[in-house]
């Protein structure tokens, strides 16, 4: 049954990524030349919903359903890892018009092209572990 | 009353109702326990794929990721979902200004959800077409594992807990799409 709780919350989040349009190529090609609000106003009421949850989360130590506090964890500062990293995925952002999430939602939704680009993501990832000691961080 | 609301369900949904959506989303992971980061499942995916035996960073117990495992599952159900029952084949209205750009790099917009040169089974047909997906496929990634997360990761849960670090990673995602949407496309096609 605790299965069946994410794998909701997965089908809700990929019926969100479709029916705003979020995954695809069109539309992230409007947000990168700053032709449509869509894209930034749902990242936008995203983020402030999303900061008032976190603010009332730390201010009345809320805890999760098991009765353990939520601990949103503070990220280590390495601006090279976060800069270098971000361009890259940018990169490949634009280019496929998919980040992790659609990548996976336009599966589903029918183009099975996107199983290209699932090797290539998991090929990527495979590269960084194998490298990441040797690149900046 | 049901038939308005199934009707309205199947209008694609404005911007306010999907960034609604996607808080309770957030709201729902933090409560049960968890985290809202998409691209840790690619790295479980690869451990899954027996890397953990060879390289120290695959080298985790995946179950402690069977959660968002089942999350990227319920991802592809919605898409499913969404194409089979909640569409009304109504064609997507991009801005005109956007059509004519992407017209001018050879990208013809069709009204449906994506480009079929680039995402239908034509684009397997050429080696272009296939490089195109894998390269936009690695350096997806590759760059959310550098950086340590991804639009949901950063974008989202970084910036909503007032992360420095998550804003660095979401100028860097502009950054790098910019270049790409500008500089690198119109030679690419």
């Amino acid at each position: 049954m605790k299965a069946l709780r994410f794998i909701i919350a997965g089908t809700i989040f990929g019926i969100i990524m479709s029916k705003s349009e979020a995954i695809s190529w069109y539309r992230i090609q409007e947000m990168f030349r700053f032709q449509s609000f869509h894209m930034y106003g749902i990242i936008g009421v995203a983020v402030l919903l999303g900061a008032a949850i976190t603010y009332l989360i730390k201010k009345f130590r809320l805890k999760d359903i098991h009765g353990n506090p939520i601990i949103l964890e503070d990220k280590k500062m390495q601006w090279r890892k976060y800069l270098f990293g971000g361009i890259i995925f940018g990169l490949g952002w634009a280019l496929t018009g998919a980040c992790p999430g659609p990548i996976f939602v336009n599966l589903g939704y029918g183009y099975l092209t996107f199983l290209v680009v699932i090797a290539g993501a998991l090929l990527g990832t495979l590269t960084y572990g194998i490298i990441k000691d040797k690149i900046p961080h | 009353m049901i038939d308005a609301i199934s009707d309205s369900i199947r209008q694609p949904w404005p911007w306010y109702v999907s960034g609604f959506m996607i808080a309770l989303v957030l709201a729902f992971m933090l409560f049960t326990g968890k985290t809202f980061g998409f691209s840790s499942n690619l790295r479980t995916l690869c451990t899954l794929c027996g890397a953990g035996r060879k390289w120290a960073f695959f080298n985790f117990n995946w179950k402690d990721q069977a959660w968002n495992l089942l999350f990227l599952l319920g991802s592809i159900l919605g898409g499913f979902i969404t194409s089979h029952f909640l569409e009304n084949g109504q064609a997507l209205k991009l801005a005109s200004s956007t059509v004519q750009d992407i017209q001018k790099i050879g990208i013809n917009f069709t009204g449906e959800m994506q480009p079929g040169q680039l995402f239908g089974p034509e684009a397997l047909l050429s080696v272009k077409g296939i490089l195109i997906l894998i390269t936009g496929g690695f350096l997806v990634g590759f760059g959310s594992r550098y950086a340590g997360g991804c639009t949901s990761g950063h974008a989202i849960t970084g910036l909503s807990n007032l992360q420095k670090p998550s804003l660095i990673a979401v100028a860097g995602f502009f950054i790098g799409g910019l270049i790409m949407t500008h500089l690198l496309l119109p030679l690419i096609f």
